[in-house]
Protein backbone atom coordinates (compact mmCIF):
# COMPACT_ATOMS: atom_id res chain seq x y z
CA UNK A 1 0.00 0.00 0.00
CA UNK A 2 1.71 3.64 -0.74
CA UNK A 3 1.76 5.41 2.35
CA UNK A 4 -1.22 7.66 1.69
CA UNK A 5 -3.46 4.65 2.16
CA UNK A 6 -1.42 3.85 5.06
CA UNK A 7 -1.92 7.40 6.89
CA UNK A 8 -5.85 6.65 5.94
CA UNK A 9 -6.00 3.45 7.67
CA UNK A 10 -4.16 4.50 10.89
CA UNK A 11 -6.56 7.79 10.46
CA UNK A 12 -9.51 5.02 9.90
CA UNK A 13 -7.92 3.43 13.49
CA UNK A 14 -7.68 6.00 15.52
CA UNK A 15 -11.08 7.64 14.26
CA UNK A 16 -9.73 10.87 12.93
CA UNK A 17 -12.73 11.89 10.81
CA UNK A 18 -10.88 15.35 10.15
CA UNK A 19 -7.32 13.35 8.42
CA UNK A 20 -9.48 10.66 7.01
CA UNK A 21 -11.69 13.77 4.83
CA UNK A 22 -8.56 15.30 4.22
CA UNK A 23 -6.42 12.42 2.83
CA UNK A 24 -9.53 11.83 0.50
CA UNK A 25 -9.15 15.60 -0.89
CA UNK A 26 -5.46 15.12 -1.62
CA UNK A 27 -6.48 11.46 -3.31
CA UNK A 28 -9.04 12.98 -5.26
CA UNK A 29 -6.73 16.19 -5.97
CA UNK A 30 -3.94 13.82 -7.41
CA UNK A 31 -5.97 11.37 -9.10
CA UNK A 32 -8.78 13.14 -10.80
CA UNK A 33 -11.32 12.62 -8.67
CA UNK A 34 -13.61 9.64 -7.09
CA UNK A 35 -10.85 7.37 -9.07
CA UNK A 36 -8.41 8.63 -6.11
CA UNK A 37 -10.95 8.27 -3.40
CA UNK A 38 -11.39 4.15 -4.41
CA UNK A 39 -7.59 3.76 -4.72
CA UNK A 40 -7.50 4.88 -0.83
CA UNK A 41 -10.66 3.61 0.58
CA UNK A 42 -10.88 0.10 -1.00
CA UNK A 43 -7.27 -1.02 0.08
CA UNK A 44 -7.64 0.35 3.52
CA UNK A 45 -10.46 -1.19 4.55
CA UNK A 46 -9.50 -4.84 3.16
CA UNK A 47 -5.71 -4.36 5.04
CA UNK A 48 -7.86 -3.65 8.33
CA UNK A 49 -10.67 -6.51 7.61
CA UNK A 50 -6.93 -8.83 7.30
CA UNK A 51 -5.97 -7.79 10.22
CA UNK A 52 -8.83 -8.64 11.78
CA UNK A 53 -8.96 -12.15 10.98
CA UNK A 54 -4.94 -12.46 11.84
CA UNK A 55 -6.39 -11.42 15.42
CA UNK A 56 -4.42 -7.58 14.91
CA UNK A 57 -7.41 -5.91 15.33
CA UNK A 58 -10.97 -5.74 16.66
CA UNK A 59 -14.19 -5.89 15.61
CA UNK A 60 -14.90 -2.40 16.52
CA UNK A 61 -12.74 -1.10 15.16
CA UNK A 62 -13.68 -2.59 11.90
CA UNK A 63 -17.14 -1.58 12.63
CA UNK A 64 -16.06 2.20 12.91
CA UNK A 65 -13.54 1.78 10.45
CA UNK A 66 -16.34 1.09 7.46
CA UNK A 67 -18.93 4.02 9.21
CA UNK A 68 -16.59 6.15 8.81
CA UNK A 69 -15.70 5.41 5.13
CA UNK A 70 -19.56 4.95 4.76
CA UNK A 71 -20.24 8.57 5.56
CA UNK A 72 -17.36 10.32 3.84
CA UNK A 73 -18.18 8.40 0.76
CA UNK A 74 -21.52 10.21 1.15
CA UNK A 75 -19.90 13.16 1.33
CA UNK A 76 -17.55 12.99 -2.03
CA UNK A 77 -19.78 10.40 -3.96
CA UNK A 78 -23.32 10.33 -5.46
CA UNK A 79 -25.89 8.68 -2.96
CA UNK A 80 -25.09 4.89 -4.09
CA UNK A 81 -21.43 4.75 -4.36
CA UNK A 82 -18.67 6.39 -6.59
CA UNK A 83 -19.12 3.99 -9.30
CA UNK A 84 -22.17 2.09 -10.07
CA UNK A 85 -25.64 4.41 -10.56
CA UNK A 86 -27.90 1.85 -12.34
CA UNK A 87 -25.41 -1.41 -11.92
CA UNK A 88 -26.94 -4.28 -10.30
CA UNK A 89 -27.99 -4.36 -6.32
CA UNK A 90 -26.93 -6.01 -3.92
CA UNK A 91 -29.56 -6.97 -1.44
CA UNK A 92 -28.56 -7.26 2.50
CA UNK A 93 -30.44 -8.85 5.58
CA UNK A 94 -30.55 -10.37 8.87
CA UNK A 95 -32.51 -13.12 9.20
CA UNK A 96 -34.67 -13.70 11.95
CA UNK A 97 -31.87 -12.20 14.37
CA UNK A 98 -31.64 -8.73 15.23
CA UNK A 99 -27.86 -8.20 15.44
CA UNK A 100 -27.29 -5.68 12.53
CA UNK A 101 -23.18 -5.59 13.61
CA UNK A 102 -22.32 -8.06 10.65
CA UNK A 103 -25.15 -6.44 8.30
CA UNK A 104 -23.27 -3.02 9.00
CA UNK A 105 -19.89 -3.80 8.47
CA UNK A 106 -21.12 -5.77 4.80
CA UNK A 107 -23.21 -2.77 3.58
CA UNK A 108 -19.99 0.02 4.80
CA UNK A 109 -17.60 -2.19 2.85
CA UNK A 110 -19.69 -2.89 0.09
CA UNK A 111 -20.87 0.65 -0.68
CA UNK A 112 -17.17 1.79 -0.38
CA UNK A 113 -16.17 -0.67 -2.89
CA UNK A 114 -18.86 1.27 -5.24
CA UNK A 115 -21.98 -0.92 -4.87
CA UNK A 116 -26.03 -0.11 -4.83
CA UNK A 117 -27.35 -1.85 -1.96
CA UNK A 118 -30.61 -2.41 -0.77
CA UNK A 119 -30.81 -3.12 3.04
CA UNK A 120 -34.32 -5.63 3.69
CA UNK A 121 -33.90 -4.68 7.48
CA UNK A 122 -33.43 -7.56 10.16
CA UNK A 123 -35.79 -9.88 12.16
CA UNK A 124 -37.41 -11.17 8.94
CA UNK A 125 -38.26 -14.87 8.30
CA UNK A 126 -37.48 -16.99 5.39
CA UNK A 127 -40.32 -16.32 3.18
CA UNK A 128 -40.92 -12.38 4.29
CA UNK A 129 -37.25 -11.90 2.91
CA UNK A 130 -38.17 -13.76 -0.31
CA UNK A 131 -41.13 -11.61 -0.70
CA UNK A 132 -39.36 -8.73 -0.45
CA UNK A 133 -37.03 -10.14 -2.69
CA UNK A 134 -39.45 -10.59 -5.14
CA UNK A 135 -41.12 -7.16 -5.26
CA UNK A 136 -37.20 -5.41 -4.87
CA UNK A 137 -34.76 -7.92 -7.31
CA UNK A 138 -31.26 -7.69 -6.69
CA UNK A 139 -28.51 -9.64 -8.17
CA UNK A 140 -26.96 -10.83 -4.96
CA UNK A 141 -28.53 -11.27 -1.51
CA UNK A 142 -26.25 -11.25 1.40
CA UNK A 143 -27.60 -12.85 4.81
CA UNK A 144 -25.92 -12.70 7.85
CA UNK A 145 -27.51 -14.67 10.37
CA UNK A 146 -25.81 -14.82 14.48
CA UNK A 147 -27.88 -18.02 15.98
CA UNK A 148 -26.71 -21.62 14.78
CA UNK A 149 -30.51 -22.64 14.06
CA UNK A 150 -31.42 -19.17 12.16
CA UNK A 151 -28.36 -20.10 10.05
CA UNK A 152 -30.76 -23.54 9.24
CA UNK A 153 -33.91 -21.91 8.31
CA UNK A 154 -31.10 -20.22 5.55
CA UNK A 155 -32.78 -23.54 3.56
CA UNK A 156 -35.66 -22.72 3.58
CA UNK A 157 -34.94 -18.92 2.34
CA UNK A 158 -33.00 -20.78 -0.54
CA UNK A 159 -35.96 -23.27 -1.39
CA UNK A 160 -38.41 -20.05 -1.42
CA UNK A 161 -36.04 -17.60 -3.70
CA UNK A 162 -36.95 -20.07 -6.90
CA UNK A 163 -34.89 -21.48 -8.87
CA UNK A 164 -35.54 -19.27 -11.84
CA UNK A 165 -32.55 -17.11 -14.06
CA UNK A 166 -33.50 -14.24 -12.10
CA UNK A 167 -32.69 -15.98 -8.85
CA UNK A 168 -30.46 -13.77 -6.75
CA UNK A 169 -27.21 -15.57 -5.98
CA UNK A 170 -27.59 -16.17 -2.03
CA UNK A 171 -24.21 -15.53 0.40
CA UNK A 172 -24.54 -15.74 3.94
CA UNK A 173 -22.70 -14.84 6.97
CA UNK A 174 -22.30 -14.47 10.22
CA UNK A 175 -20.94 -16.57 13.36
CA UNK A 176 -22.32 -19.94 12.41
CA UNK A 177 -20.38 -20.31 9.45
CA UNK A 178 -17.32 -19.46 10.96
CA UNK A 179 -17.46 -22.30 13.40
CA UNK A 180 -18.55 -24.73 10.89
CA UNK A 181 -17.05 -23.79 7.80
CA UNK A 182 -19.02 -26.57 5.64
CA UNK A 183 -22.78 -25.08 7.04
CA UNK A 184 -22.92 -22.66 4.20
CA UNK A 185 -23.05 -25.40 1.32
CA UNK A 186 -25.17 -27.60 3.68
CA UNK A 187 -27.85 -24.51 3.62
CA UNK A 188 -27.70 -24.41 0.03
CA UNK A 189 -25.87 -20.87 -0.22
CA UNK A 190 -23.69 -20.25 -3.43
CA UNK A 191 -20.80 -18.32 -1.07
CA UNK A 192 -19.91 -17.45 2.02
CA UNK A 193 -18.05 -14.45 3.45
CA UNK A 194 -16.29 -13.72 6.56
CA UNK A 195 -15.32 -10.05 6.61
CA UNK A 196 -16.61 -6.30 4.72
CA UNK A 197 -13.96 -7.20 1.80
CA UNK A 198 -15.03 -10.81 1.21
CA UNK A 199 -18.71 -9.68 0.54
CA UNK A 200 -16.86 -6.97 -1.91
CA UNK A 201 -14.49 -9.71 -3.46
CA UNK A 202 -17.43 -11.99 -4.05
CA UNK A 203 -19.90 -9.58 -5.30
CA UNK A 204 -17.67 -9.00 -8.03
CA UNK A 205 -16.60 -12.44 -8.68
CA UNK A 206 -20.71 -13.41 -9.19
CA UNK A 207 -21.12 -9.86 -11.14
CA UNK A 208 -18.37 -10.86 -13.24
CA UNK A 209 -19.72 -14.25 -13.76
CA UNK A 210 -23.06 -13.11 -14.30
CA UNK A 211 -21.73 -10.84 -17.27
CA UNK A 212 -19.79 -13.62 -18.56
CA UNK A 213 -22.56 -15.94 -18.97
CA UNK B 1 -7.29 -40.60 44.63
CA UNK B 2 -10.71 -40.64 46.38
CA UNK B 3 -13.43 -40.22 43.94
CA UNK B 4 -14.36 -36.47 44.20
CA UNK B 5 -18.04 -34.59 44.57
CA UNK B 6 -18.22 -32.64 41.55
CA UNK B 7 -18.18 -29.26 43.58
CA UNK B 8 -14.56 -30.65 44.82
CA UNK B 9 -13.62 -31.60 41.54
CA UNK B 10 -14.55 -28.07 40.19
CA UNK B 11 -13.11 -25.89 43.25
CA UNK B 12 -9.99 -27.65 43.15
CA UNK B 13 -8.90 -27.03 39.71
CA UNK B 14 -10.12 -23.59 39.91
CA UNK B 15 -7.62 -23.50 42.94
CA UNK B 16 -4.94 -24.84 40.66
CA UNK B 17 -4.29 -27.81 41.90
CA UNK B 18 -5.38 -31.60 40.24
CA UNK B 19 -8.70 -33.02 41.51
CA UNK B 20 -9.52 -37.04 40.40
CA UNK B 21 -10.11 -35.75 37.42
CA UNK B 22 -10.94 -32.57 34.48
CA UNK B 23 -14.36 -31.67 35.51
CA UNK B 24 -17.05 -31.33 32.76
CA UNK B 25 -18.89 -28.99 32.28
CA UNK B 26 -22.07 -29.38 29.46
CA UNK B 27 -24.36 -26.18 29.27
CA UNK B 28 -27.75 -28.37 28.35
CA UNK B 29 -30.31 -25.56 28.67
CA UNK B 30 -32.06 -25.92 25.78
CA UNK B 31 -31.55 -29.65 25.86
CA UNK B 32 -33.94 -30.12 28.12
CA UNK B 33 -37.06 -29.15 26.63
CA UNK B 34 -36.28 -31.84 24.22
CA UNK B 35 -35.67 -34.21 26.83
CA UNK B 36 -39.12 -33.53 28.47
CA UNK B 37 -40.74 -33.57 24.92
CA UNK B 38 -41.35 -29.34 25.48
CA UNK B 39 -42.16 -26.51 23.20
CA UNK B 40 -39.35 -24.21 24.37
CA UNK B 41 -41.78 -21.41 25.36
CA UNK B 42 -43.74 -24.07 27.66
CA UNK B 43 -40.25 -25.24 29.00
CA UNK B 44 -39.16 -22.22 30.13
CA UNK B 45 -43.05 -21.13 31.95
CA UNK B 46 -41.80 -23.25 34.59
CA UNK B 47 -38.92 -23.42 36.37
CA UNK B 48 -40.14 -27.08 37.69
CA UNK B 49 -39.11 -27.91 33.90
CA UNK B 50 -35.54 -26.61 33.65
CA UNK B 51 -34.98 -28.53 36.88
CA UNK B 52 -36.10 -32.01 36.33
CA UNK B 53 -34.52 -31.82 32.63
CA UNK B 54 -31.15 -30.19 34.12
CA UNK B 55 -31.09 -32.72 36.57
CA UNK B 56 -31.75 -35.42 34.52
CA UNK B 57 -29.31 -34.42 32.29
CA UNK B 58 -26.36 -33.43 34.40
CA UNK B 59 -26.85 -37.58 35.54
CA UNK B 60 -27.34 -38.65 31.96
CA UNK B 61 -23.67 -37.29 31.06
CA UNK B 62 -21.85 -36.95 34.30
CA UNK B 63 -21.61 -32.90 33.94
CA UNK B 64 -20.08 -31.72 37.11
CA UNK B 65 -22.01 -28.65 36.86
CA UNK B 66 -25.70 -27.11 36.27
CA UNK B 67 -26.29 -24.41 34.83
CA UNK B 68 -29.13 -21.96 36.71
CA UNK B 69 -29.50 -20.28 33.56
CA UNK B 70 -32.61 -20.22 30.89
CA UNK B 71 -31.28 -17.82 28.49
CA UNK B 72 -29.61 -14.47 27.84
CA UNK B 73 -32.51 -12.74 26.34
CA UNK B 74 -34.39 -12.86 29.91
CA UNK B 75 -32.02 -9.76 31.44
CA UNK B 76 -33.00 -7.87 28.38
CA UNK B 77 -36.43 -8.89 28.76
CA UNK B 78 -36.62 -7.10 32.22
CA UNK B 79 -34.79 -4.07 31.04
CA UNK B 80 -38.15 -3.80 28.57
CA UNK B 81 -37.16 -5.88 25.36
CA UNK B 82 -39.38 -8.43 24.13
CA UNK B 83 -38.20 -12.40 23.52
CA UNK B 84 -38.44 -13.78 20.71
CA UNK B 85 -39.19 -17.77 20.71
CA UNK B 86 -38.26 -20.24 18.41
CA UNK B 87 -39.15 -24.16 18.94
CA UNK B 88 -35.15 -25.08 17.07
CA UNK B 89 -33.04 -22.55 19.23
CA UNK B 90 -32.74 -20.57 22.04
CA UNK B 91 -35.21 -17.50 22.72
CA UNK B 92 -33.52 -14.50 21.00
CA UNK B 93 -33.73 -10.51 21.95
CA UNK B 94 -35.71 -8.67 19.80
CA UNK B 95 -35.32 -4.80 18.56
CA UNK B 96 -32.99 -2.52 21.11
CA UNK B 97 -35.04 -1.56 24.26
CA UNK B 98 -34.18 1.88 23.46
CA UNK B 99 -35.52 3.22 19.93
CA UNK B 100 -33.62 5.34 18.21
CA UNK B 101 -35.00 8.24 19.35
CA UNK B 102 -35.68 6.89 22.67
CA UNK B 103 -33.05 8.91 25.62
CA UNK B 104 -30.63 7.29 27.58
CA UNK B 105 -32.58 8.42 30.79
CA UNK B 106 -35.73 7.08 30.37
CA UNK B 107 -33.90 3.13 30.88
CA UNK B 108 -34.87 2.39 34.44
CA UNK B 109 -32.65 -0.79 36.50
CA UNK B 110 -35.08 -3.30 36.83
CA UNK B 111 -36.30 -4.30 40.25
CA UNK B 112 -35.90 -8.01 40.18
CA UNK B 113 -39.44 -8.64 42.18
CA UNK B 114 -41.33 -6.89 39.33
CA UNK B 115 -39.61 -9.25 36.58
CA UNK B 116 -41.73 -12.31 36.54
CA UNK B 117 -38.73 -14.14 33.80
CA UNK B 118 -35.88 -13.33 36.71
CA UNK B 119 -37.76 -14.63 39.46
CA UNK B 120 -38.60 -17.97 37.67
CA UNK B 121 -34.72 -18.85 37.46
CA UNK B 122 -33.97 -17.38 40.80
CA UNK B 123 -36.92 -20.56 41.86
CA UNK B 124 -35.23 -22.80 39.68
CA UNK B 125 -31.56 -22.27 41.36
CA UNK B 126 -33.25 -23.01 45.14
CA UNK B 127 -34.93 -25.98 43.71
CA UNK B 128 -31.51 -27.51 42.32
CA UNK B 129 -29.90 -26.18 45.43
CA UNK B 130 -32.50 -28.02 47.63
CA UNK B 131 -32.12 -31.69 45.47
CA UNK B 132 -27.87 -31.51 44.92
CA UNK B 133 -26.79 -29.19 48.11
CA UNK B 134 -23.49 -29.03 47.84
CA UNK B 135 -22.67 -31.45 45.92
CA UNK B 136 -22.73 -30.28 42.42
CA UNK B 137 -22.08 -26.67 41.71
CA UNK B 138 -24.82 -24.78 40.68
CA UNK B 139 -23.75 -21.46 38.03
CA UNK B 140 -25.90 -18.82 37.88
CA UNK B 141 -25.06 -16.12 34.99
CA UNK B 142 -25.20 -12.35 34.70
CA UNK B 143 -24.61 -10.22 31.31
CA UNK B 144 -21.68 -7.63 31.53
CA UNK B 145 -23.23 -4.14 32.33
CA UNK B 146 -20.35 -3.50 29.55
CA UNK B 147 -21.63 -6.14 26.73
CA UNK B 148 -26.04 -5.53 27.98
CA UNK B 149 -26.26 -2.00 26.03
CA UNK B 150 -25.58 -4.38 22.52
CA UNK B 151 -29.26 -5.43 23.23
CA UNK B 152 -30.11 -2.33 24.87
CA UNK B 153 -29.63 0.08 22.01
CA UNK B 154 -28.27 -1.87 19.58
CA UNK B 155 -24.45 -2.41 18.25
CA UNK B 156 -24.90 0.98 15.91
CA UNK B 157 -25.73 3.44 18.99
CA UNK B 158 -23.59 1.61 22.10
CA UNK B 159 -20.67 1.87 19.86
CA UNK B 160 -21.43 5.48 19.34
CA UNK B 161 -22.20 5.93 22.98
CA UNK B 162 -18.86 4.47 23.66
CA UNK B 163 -16.49 6.04 21.34
CA UNK B 164 -18.19 9.41 21.36
CA UNK B 165 -20.15 10.30 24.71
CA UNK B 166 -17.76 9.07 28.09
CA UNK B 167 -20.13 10.70 30.03
CA UNK B 168 -22.67 9.11 28.81
CA UNK B 169 -21.55 5.63 28.35
CA UNK B 170 -20.72 5.74 32.29
CA UNK B 171 -23.72 7.00 33.23
CA UNK B 172 -25.47 3.60 31.65
CA UNK B 173 -23.00 1.55 33.08
CA UNK B 174 -23.83 3.07 36.62
CA UNK B 175 -27.30 1.70 35.65
CA UNK B 176 -25.96 -1.42 34.42
CA UNK B 177 -23.86 -2.07 37.17
CA UNK B 178 -26.60 -1.52 39.54
CA UNK B 179 -28.94 -4.18 38.16
CA UNK B 180 -25.87 -6.92 37.34
CA UNK B 181 -24.60 -7.15 41.33
CA UNK B 182 -28.07 -6.85 42.22
CA UNK B 183 -29.05 -9.76 39.51
CA UNK B 184 -25.66 -11.82 40.45
CA UNK B 185 -26.71 -11.16 44.55
CA UNK B 186 -29.70 -12.98 43.84
CA UNK B 187 -28.26 -15.85 42.16
CA UNK B 188 -25.89 -16.30 44.79
CA UNK B 189 -28.53 -16.02 47.53
CA UNK B 190 -31.13 -18.65 45.54
CA UNK B 191 -28.08 -21.05 45.69
CA UNK B 192 -25.24 -20.40 42.48
CA UNK B 193 -22.02 -21.41 44.03
CA UNK B 194 -20.32 -19.12 41.47
CA UNK B 195 -21.60 -16.17 38.51
CA UNK B 196 -20.70 -16.61 34.65
CA UNK B 197 -19.98 -13.14 33.80
CA UNK B 198 -21.12 -13.27 29.98
CA UNK B 199 -18.70 -10.67 28.65
CA UNK B 200 -18.23 -11.34 24.76
CA UNK B 201 -17.02 -6.99 24.24
CA UNK B 202 -14.19 -7.75 26.32
CA UNK B 203 -12.47 -10.17 24.00
CA UNK B 204 -10.13 -8.71 21.78
CA UNK B 205 -11.95 -9.85 18.55
CA UNK B 206 -14.37 -6.85 19.55
CA UNK B 207 -12.23 -4.59 21.54
CA UNK B 208 -9.27 -3.32 20.71
CA UNK B 209 -7.22 -3.24 24.55
CA UNK B 210 -6.67 0.33 25.32
CA UNK B 211 -10.48 0.82 24.62
CA UNK B 212 -11.40 -2.12 27.06
CA UNK B 213 -8.67 -0.95 29.97
CA UNK B 214 -10.79 2.36 29.88
CA UNK B 215 -13.96 0.94 30.11
CA UNK B 216 -15.02 -2.44 29.98
CA UNK B 217 -11.99 -3.93 32.32
CA UNK B 218 -13.03 -1.00 35.10
CA UNK B 219 -16.68 -1.98 34.67
CA UNK B 220 -15.58 -5.90 35.68
CA UNK B 221 -13.61 -5.06 38.15
CA UNK B 222 -16.08 -2.87 40.11
CA UNK B 223 -19.15 -5.51 39.27
CA UNK B 224 -16.97 -7.82 40.88
CA UNK B 225 -16.42 -5.56 43.83
CA UNK B 226 -20.30 -5.75 44.77
CA UNK B 227 -20.61 -9.55 43.95
CA UNK B 228 -20.75 -11.67 47.38
CA UNK B 229 -19.07 -14.84 45.65
CA UNK B 230 -16.45 -15.68 42.88
CA UNK B 231 -16.92 -15.35 38.98
CA UNK B 232 -15.92 -17.11 35.66
CA UNK B 233 -15.82 -14.82 32.87
CA UNK B 234 -17.19 -16.31 29.21
CA UNK B 235 -16.39 -14.25 26.05
CA UNK B 236 -18.75 -16.03 23.75
CA UNK B 237 -16.24 -17.57 21.54
CA UNK B 238 -13.90 -14.41 21.15
CA UNK B 239 -10.54 -14.68 21.47
CA UNK B 240 -8.48 -14.47 24.80
CA UNK B 241 -4.80 -14.36 24.18
CA UNK B 242 -3.93 -10.84 24.34
CA UNK B 243 -6.20 -10.27 26.98
CA UNK B 244 -5.35 -12.56 29.52
CA UNK B 245 -3.66 -10.57 32.18
CA UNK B 246 -6.66 -7.81 32.18
CA UNK B 247 -8.72 -10.59 32.48
CA UNK B 248 -7.12 -12.09 35.78
CA UNK B 249 -6.55 -8.64 37.09
CA UNK B 250 -10.51 -8.15 37.03
CA UNK B 251 -10.37 -11.02 39.84
CA UNK B 252 -12.08 -13.25 37.56
CA UNK B 253 -10.98 -16.83 38.36
CA UNK B 254 -11.27 -18.83 35.13
CA UNK B 255 -11.78 -17.46 31.52
CA UNK B 256 -14.13 -18.97 28.64
CA UNK B 257 -11.30 -19.88 25.60
CA UNK B 258 -12.44 -20.17 21.53
CA UNK B 259 -11.93 -23.37 19.83
CA UNK B 260 -10.02 -21.19 17.62
CA UNK B 261 -7.44 -20.44 19.98
CA UNK B 262 -4.56 -23.28 20.91
CA UNK B 263 -4.97 -24.73 24.05
CA UNK B 264 -1.68 -25.16 24.82
CA UNK B 265 -0.38 -21.42 24.01
CA UNK B 266 -3.82 -20.01 26.34
CA UNK B 267 -2.54 -22.81 29.04
CA UNK B 268 0.89 -21.43 29.16
CA UNK B 269 -0.44 -17.48 29.70
CA UNK B 270 -3.28 -18.36 32.18
CA UNK B 271 -0.71 -21.21 34.87
CA UNK B 272 -1.57 -20.85 38.42
CA UNK B 273 -3.79 -17.68 37.33
CA UNK B 274 -6.90 -18.50 35.55
CA UNK B 275 -8.66 -21.24 35.11
CA UNK B 276 -9.36 -22.33 31.25
CA UNK B 277 -12.74 -23.36 30.48
CA UNK B 278 -12.75 -25.31 26.92
CA UNK B 279 -12.45 -25.09 24.37
CA UNK B 280 -14.86 -27.85 22.26
CA UNK B 281 -16.26 -26.35 19.05
CA UNK B 282 -19.93 -27.28 20.14
CA UNK B 283 -20.99 -26.86 15.73
CA UNK B 284 -18.25 -29.47 15.24
CA UNK B 285 -19.91 -31.67 17.34
CA UNK B 286 -22.98 -31.87 14.87
CA UNK B 287 -20.31 -34.11 12.84
CA UNK B 288 -17.89 -35.68 15.22
CA UNK B 289 -17.89 -39.39 15.42
CA UNK B 290 -17.76 -40.92 18.74
CA UNK B 291 -13.96 -41.36 17.40
CA UNK B 292 -13.51 -38.40 17.11
CA UNK B 293 -15.10 -36.86 20.25
CA UNK B 294 -12.41 -38.70 22.14
CA UNK B 295 -9.71 -37.36 20.47
CA UNK B 296 -10.78 -33.93 20.89
CA UNK B 297 -10.98 -34.82 24.73
CA UNK B 298 -7.78 -36.58 24.61
CA UNK B 299 -6.07 -33.82 22.77
CA UNK B 300 -7.43 -30.95 24.90
CA UNK B 301 -6.56 -32.45 28.57
CA UNK B 302 -3.38 -32.97 27.04
CA UNK B 303 -2.60 -29.29 26.41
CA UNK B 304 -4.46 -27.56 29.47
CA UNK B 305 -5.36 -29.85 31.66
CA UNK B 306 -1.82 -30.33 33.91
CA UNK B 307 -1.75 -29.14 37.27
CA UNK B 308 -5.72 -28.41 36.99
CA UNK B 309 -7.16 -24.87 36.70
CA UNK B 310 -9.31 -26.80 33.55
CA UNK B 311 -12.87 -27.41 33.19
CA UNK B 312 -13.69 -29.01 29.83
CA UNK B 313 -16.57 -27.07 28.34
CA UNK B 314 -17.38 -26.00 24.62
CA UNK B 315 -16.22 -22.81 23.48
CA UNK B 316 -20.02 -20.66 23.44
CA UNK B 317 -21.18 -21.91 26.75
CA UNK B 318 -24.29 -23.51 24.77
CA UNK B 319 -24.21 -27.12 23.43
CA UNK B 320 -26.43 -26.83 19.84
CA UNK B 321 -29.93 -28.41 20.53
CA UNK B 322 -28.89 -30.55 17.43
CA UNK B 323 -25.67 -32.27 18.82
CA UNK B 324 -26.41 -36.08 18.98
CA UNK B 325 -26.35 -37.63 22.63
CA UNK B 326 -23.97 -40.14 21.35
CA UNK B 327 -21.73 -37.54 20.88
CA UNK B 328 -21.83 -36.09 24.33
CA UNK B 329 -21.76 -39.18 26.13
CA UNK B 330 -18.84 -39.93 24.43
CA UNK B 331 -17.23 -36.51 25.02
CA UNK B 332 -18.11 -37.68 28.84
CA UNK B 333 -16.59 -41.34 28.61
CA UNK B 334 -13.62 -39.89 26.96
CA UNK B 335 -13.43 -36.93 29.82
CA UNK B 336 -13.68 -40.04 32.45
CA UNK B 337 -10.82 -42.17 30.19
CA UNK B 338 -8.28 -39.44 29.85
CA UNK B 339 -9.02 -37.35 32.35
CA UNK B 340 -7.72 -39.18 35.36
CA UNK B 341 -5.37 -37.76 37.59
CA UNK B 342 -2.50 -38.29 37.75
CA UNK B 343 -2.23 -37.66 33.76
CA UNK B 344 -1.22 -40.60 31.74
CA UNK B 345 2.43 -39.41 30.92
CA UNK B 346 2.43 -40.33 27.67
CA UNK B 347 -0.50 -37.55 27.04
CA UNK B 348 0.78 -34.62 28.65
CA UNK B 349 1.67 -32.04 26.10
CA UNK B 350 5.38 -31.41 25.90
Amino acid sequence: MDSRTLRFEEALLSMDRLLCRSLLHEAMADDGGLAGIEKVVGPSLAHIGDRWEAGELALTQVYMGGRICEDLLGEFCPPEGPQSAGGPRIGVAVLLDHHQLGKRIVTSALRAGGFRVLDFGQGLDPGELARRVRREPVAILMVSVLMFNSALHIRELREALGEGPDRPRLVVGGAPFRFNPALWQEVGADAVGHTGVDAVHIAQRILEETCAQ
Amino acid sequence: MCAMTSAQRVFTTLSHQEPDRVPLALNLVLRGARELGLGMREYFSDPAHVVEAQLRLQRKFSSDVLFGFFHAALEYEAWGGEVVFTEDGPPNSGEPVLGPDQPLSTLQVPDLAGSPGLLKVLRAIESMKAQVGDEVPILGVALSPFSLPVMQLGFDRYMDLLLTDREAFWSLMAKNMAFCQAWGNAQLAAGASAIVYFDPLASPTMTPRPLYLDTGFQVAKETFAGLKGPTVTLLASGRTLGALEDLAATGTLGVGVSCHEDLAQVKAACKGRLTIIGNLNGLDMLRWSQAQAEEVVQDAVAKAASGGGFILCDTHGEIPWDVPDDTLLAVSEAVQAWGRYPLQPARVHA
